[in-house]
């Protein structure tokens, strides 16, 4: 497989593409409607000729950083760069920034800041052309017209603005024919060739798809958007899907920006692979090195916690905790940076489970039990105790959320009681999703609602099913299982 | 610590319920033998049924008649009415039900098939129908002076406002039709024309007709991209709506600015226009005087009727030049998804306000042809009905379609007229009955059977710009119709 052989040799020139020639940045994007953080302080880049996926559960944002890089949706924060010709260009993408323009074009190379232009001008001068999750085609249209509209723009200057072409002049002519000729090429490309003089809403749900890629790429761009391509598709359609974007990317060096949902074509044919979850950025790296994230397997496969502990980074973090020594290296911020790549840029490399890393002020810990690198999350460490309260330890597992090695963890810090959970507040929510490596997920499983219950010997329906023994990733039984942290089997 | 993987199906995802019988029917056959019918049972039932309703409303609404009487009203009964309206519904119900509603094959089925045959025999009958009609429309004042030699005057008149009406309607379809933008107020643009033309040639000596048209169709023009602007950003009835109180804001102004305007009185004493700077007059220096033939007044109609004409096939020209052309296509695009265009790289903005402009353009020409033949504009002519009557042009005739706005012209328009000349129904109902008011109730009905039978317009289906190897029409079902239908 070429893609991976043109990975095995990024990697072997030490680093990746996306970082040395990217032809997309996306700084710092944030998106609000409203109150709602659609997409939050988010940073990635798309390798030139690369194929990069992005990917995440539903409602992860990723349509919404689709519209903010087409322009259909105006960023709340946030840069967006388009880069063309080799090289990251610095020097002329901060000329660009401070002059206050939308682009700059120089020749063949081109610095254009996305999310100061209107959506027309991105697809017509920046040259992005973009897919619809829900396709959108002419459907009144024939396949061939909509090939035609797709080159609008070099068709109206052939057509003198359309008064030479009213007049009927040579010029037109000949421009109309290389048209349908680039036309054709992409139809013969899409196997739709026989399908060209009929009408697009009457063309099967797969060659629609089809033919709003060739759409797109009559628009003559540097860098493809797919909206969920192989959404809909059979397997057989989404291989051929594989073999058209691996083409478009060989053959004439394109680069390309999918969503997908299916992850035999992410994996397969992906070059660079970026992980939404919630708004934020929880991955970014090649194929191999997000699949084996423990982050994206619990935030986007949804695994339980009990398989997430035979993966041997989770493993080696409970070893950890048993030894009562809080892992140096293995911290979650740690592990993502190794995940995302050695970046340079310290902002790049901030880790994306701290969007509110400004605000977070240096952990004022309260805590008996020291944690090293405490200071490295944001917000501010609960204050733990060396000994559970007075009765023993409760069984952390009946909150929803926390399985035995969340609760091995929890231990470690001196978490023991409901009652102490139940005090934490905002900053300790914040820090401690951060250490355990689940951002977000606290506030989402309502943790600290779910102990006030539990403090006061109330029952939730999930510790209800715990207690029948119902729920296999947690144990039965209000008291812990031991009496502390130390010796425990991982 | 290892627990049991929760994910096995259990029992329980078993269907169940309402899931289970709705399996269960999907499995089982589902034939019903269906019941056996008297047809001409049930038809008459049906048809009494009818007959008794219009005997309870008729009793009242055609029974009873009221006079006015020395000292009050006077009732009288309209026994005879009554009882014909009665049998008339009962007898039309019947046949309908027997042929249409519980024939095995409805007549309206096998008639439409025999149409369908009928197409499909001759396929290059719409093309011949068409020259027909275009090679009728070059001869046509001639064919009426040599056949209607006593009535040419008023054929010749009426077929100048079937022309005027299917300009305008070829105007107007680059907006409708094309971009898929309704415009309720079009009537506005005619005005600008008209009131241009006839402003211009007050207020300057030596402005002609042929030097007003273009101005008047450069200032419609500017207005369309005026009213272009604010309507932008609507969708739907919202566009709808702005549009339809554009056209009114403009009569409202053309109306009450006297001093500009003349206001109701409107403006008279607009030039006639002239042959290559002949005028068509009576004596010395006029058109018939300079050629050396006699002096008849249908020449003037006639010169008229050949401005209207070129001045609407230049309309079809540049529309079906631009339908080919990348903003004729990006119109159509327009209508069909303005998001797609977008990500197209078209500027939808600079695509709408064209085609707002080119249609004003043609509505301008339309308008200054208008005051040149009347002589004499008021607000009065530019009303809303006015744009109703072109849009409904364009909508019969099917929305784009260019020889659907002809047909549909001369059937609203002429139809409208012919219906005038129906004095052979006096004959059948008596002295009493005057058919020119019955002319709107016909006309109405009419276009509500098009309508019917034809819910998307006479001609309906879309012909392709470009063809690769074969054209195809694209059917109406799947062609959108943008934005305020």
């Amino acid at each position: 497989m070429d893609a991976m052989a043109k990975k095995k040799t990024s990697e072997a020139a030490g680093a990746h593409r996306w970082e040395n020639d990217p032809v997309l940045s996306v700084e710092h994007l944030t998106m609000r409607f409203g109150g709602l953080v659609a997409v939050g302080d988010l940073s990635f880049e798309v390798g030139r000729g690369d194929i990069t996926a992005l990917i995440g559960p539903n409602g992860a944002g990723k349509t919404t950083v689709f519209n903010c890089v087409t322009g259909f949706y105006k960023p709340t924060e946030g840069r967006i760069i388009m880069r063309h010709g080799l090289g990251r260009q610095d020097d002329t993408v901060s000329a660009v920034t401070d002059s206050g323009l939308r682009f700059r074009k120089d020749g063949d190379k081109g610095v254009f800041l996305l999310e100061r232009m209107p959506d027309h001008e991105i697809s017509h001068k920046a040259r992005v052309a973009r897919t619809f999750q829900n396709i959108r085609l002419f459907g009144g249209m024939t396949a061939l017209e909509n090939l035609l509209v797709a080159q609008h723009n070099p068709l109206v200057v052939a057509s003198g603005f359309s008064f030479g072409g009213i007049l009927g002049l040579p010029g037109y002519k000949k421009a109309e024919e290389a048209a349908i000729e680039k036309a054709v090429y992409w139809l013969e490309k899409t196997r739709l060739v026989d399908r060209a003089d009929d009408p697009a809403s009457d063309l099967p749900y797969g060659a629609q798809r089809r033919l709003e890629i060739a759409r797109a790429m009559c628009t003559g761009p540097e860098l493809l958007c797919l909206d969920e391509p192989a959404a809909g598709l059979n397997p057989r359609e989404s291989s051929e899907l594989n073999e058209l974007l691996k083409y478009i990317r060989d053959e004439h060096g394109i680069s390309v920006l999918l969503i997908e949902h299916d992850m035999g074509v992410v994996m397969e044919i992906s070059d660079h692979i970026v992980v939404l979850d919630y708004g934020v950025k929880i991955a970014d790296g090649t194929a191999e090195a997000v699949r084996t994230d423990p982050r994206v397997i619990a935030a986007y496969l949804g695994v339980d916690e009990e398989e997430e502990i035979d993966i041997p980074e989770v493993r080696e973090d409970l070893s950890a905790v048993a030894k009562d020594e809080p892992p140096e290296d293995k911290t979650p911020a740690a592990g993502k940076a190794n995940a995302t790549g050695k970046r340079a840029a310290p902002a790049k490399a901030k880790p994306a489970a701290k969007p509110k890393a400004r605000a977070a002020k240096p952990a004022a810990s309260a805590s008996e039990v020291k944690v090293a690198g405490a200071d490295k999350h944001p917000g501010k460490q609960p204050p733990g105790t060396k000994k559970p309260a007075p009765g023993g330890a409760n069984n952390l597992t009946r909150i929803k959320g926390v399985g035995p090695a969340s609760e091995k963890k929890l231990n470690a810090l001196g978490i023991w009681n409901f009652s102490q959970v139940a005090t934490w507040k905002k900053a300790e929510v914040e820090w401690v999703g951060s250490y355990l490596a689940f951002p977000g997920r606290i506030e989402r499983e309502e943790w600290v609602k779910q102990a006030k219950v539990l403090a006061k010997g109330g029952d939730t329906e999930f510790s209800k099913r715990v207690d029948s023994g119902e729920v296999a990733t947690s144990r039965p039984g209000r008291g812990a299982a031991r009496t502390g942290g130390k010796g425990g089997k991982a | 610590m290892a627990g049991a993987k929760t994910n096995v199906p259990a029992a329980s995802n078993r269907p169940a319920g309402a899931q289970r019988a709705a399996e269960r029917g999907r499995q089982a056959p589902n034939i019903v033998a269906a019941p056996k019918k008297n047809k001409l049972k049930d038809s008459l039932r049906d048809a009494a049924t009818a007959a008794m309703l219009v005997a309870v409303l008729g009793l009242f609404f055609i029974g009873v008649r009221t006079d006015i009487a020395p000292g009050g009203l006077d009732l009288k009964m309209r026994w005879t009415a009554w009882i014909v309206s009665i049998l008339v519904v009962f007898g039309g119900r019947l046949a309908l039900n027997m042929f249409v509603f519980q024939a095995h094959t409805p007549a309206t089925q096998t008639l439409g098939q025999k149409i369908g045959q009928l197409g499909a025999a001759a396929p290059g009958l719409g093309k011949w129908l068409m020259r027909a009609l275009f090679a009728f429309a070059v001869v046509l004042p001639f064919f009426f002076t040599t056949f209607f030699p006593g009535k040419d005057r008023q054929f010749i008149d009426l077929a100048i406002l079937i022309m005027t009406y299917i300009m305008l309607g070829w105007g107007l379809n680059i907006v409708v039709g094309l971009a898929g933008l309704l415009d309720l107020g079009y009537v506005a643009f005619y005005a600008v024309g008209a009131y241009s033309f006839a402003l211009l040639a007050q207020h300057f000596e030596f402005i002609g007709f042929w030097v007003a048209l273009p101005l008047a169709g450069m200032l419609a023009a500017l207005w369309g991209i005026i009213l272009g602007f604010p309507v932008l950003r609507l969708r739907g009835d919202y566009l709808a709506i702005v549009t339809l109180a554009f056209g009114e804001i403009i009569r409202i102004v053309l109306l009450n600015w006297y001093q500009f305007t003349g206001g109701p009185d409107g403006i008279s004493g607009i030039p006639k226009p002239t042959f290559f700077g002949l005028e068509l007059k009576r004596g010395e220096g006029g058109f018939a005087d300079f050629f050396g033939i006699e002096y008849a007044p249908i020449q003037r109609f006639i010169f008229l009727y050949y401005i209207i004409f070129f001045l609407a096939l230049l309309t079809n020209f540049v529309t079906m030049r631009l339908r080919r052309l990348p903003i004729g296509r990006a119109w159509e695009a327009l209508r069909e998804d303005e998001i797609a265009c977008r990500s197209l790289g078209i500027n939808t903005r600079n695509t709408k306000l064209t085609a707002f402009a080119i249609g004003a353009m043609f509505g301008g020409f339309a308008g200054s042809f208008f005051a040149t033949r009347q002589g004499f504009i008021s607000p009065e002519s530019f009303t809303f009905l006015e744009s109703a009557i072109i849009l409904a042009i364009v909508v019969l005739g099917g929305l784009g379609s260019q020889i659907g706005v002809v047909i549909a012209a001369v059937v609203m328009i002429g139809g409208i007229e012919m219906l005038r000349n129906l004095g052979f129904l006096s004959q059948v109902f008596g002295p009493g009955f005057d058919p020119v008011q019955y002319r709107m109730l016909i006309f109405g009905m009419a276009m509500v059977l098009i309508m019917v039978w034809k819910p998307r317009g006479l001609v309906s289906t879309r012909e392709p710009t470009a063809v690769l190897k074969e054209k195809k029409r694209i059917d109406a079902d799947m062609v959108a119709q943008g934005e305020g239908h």
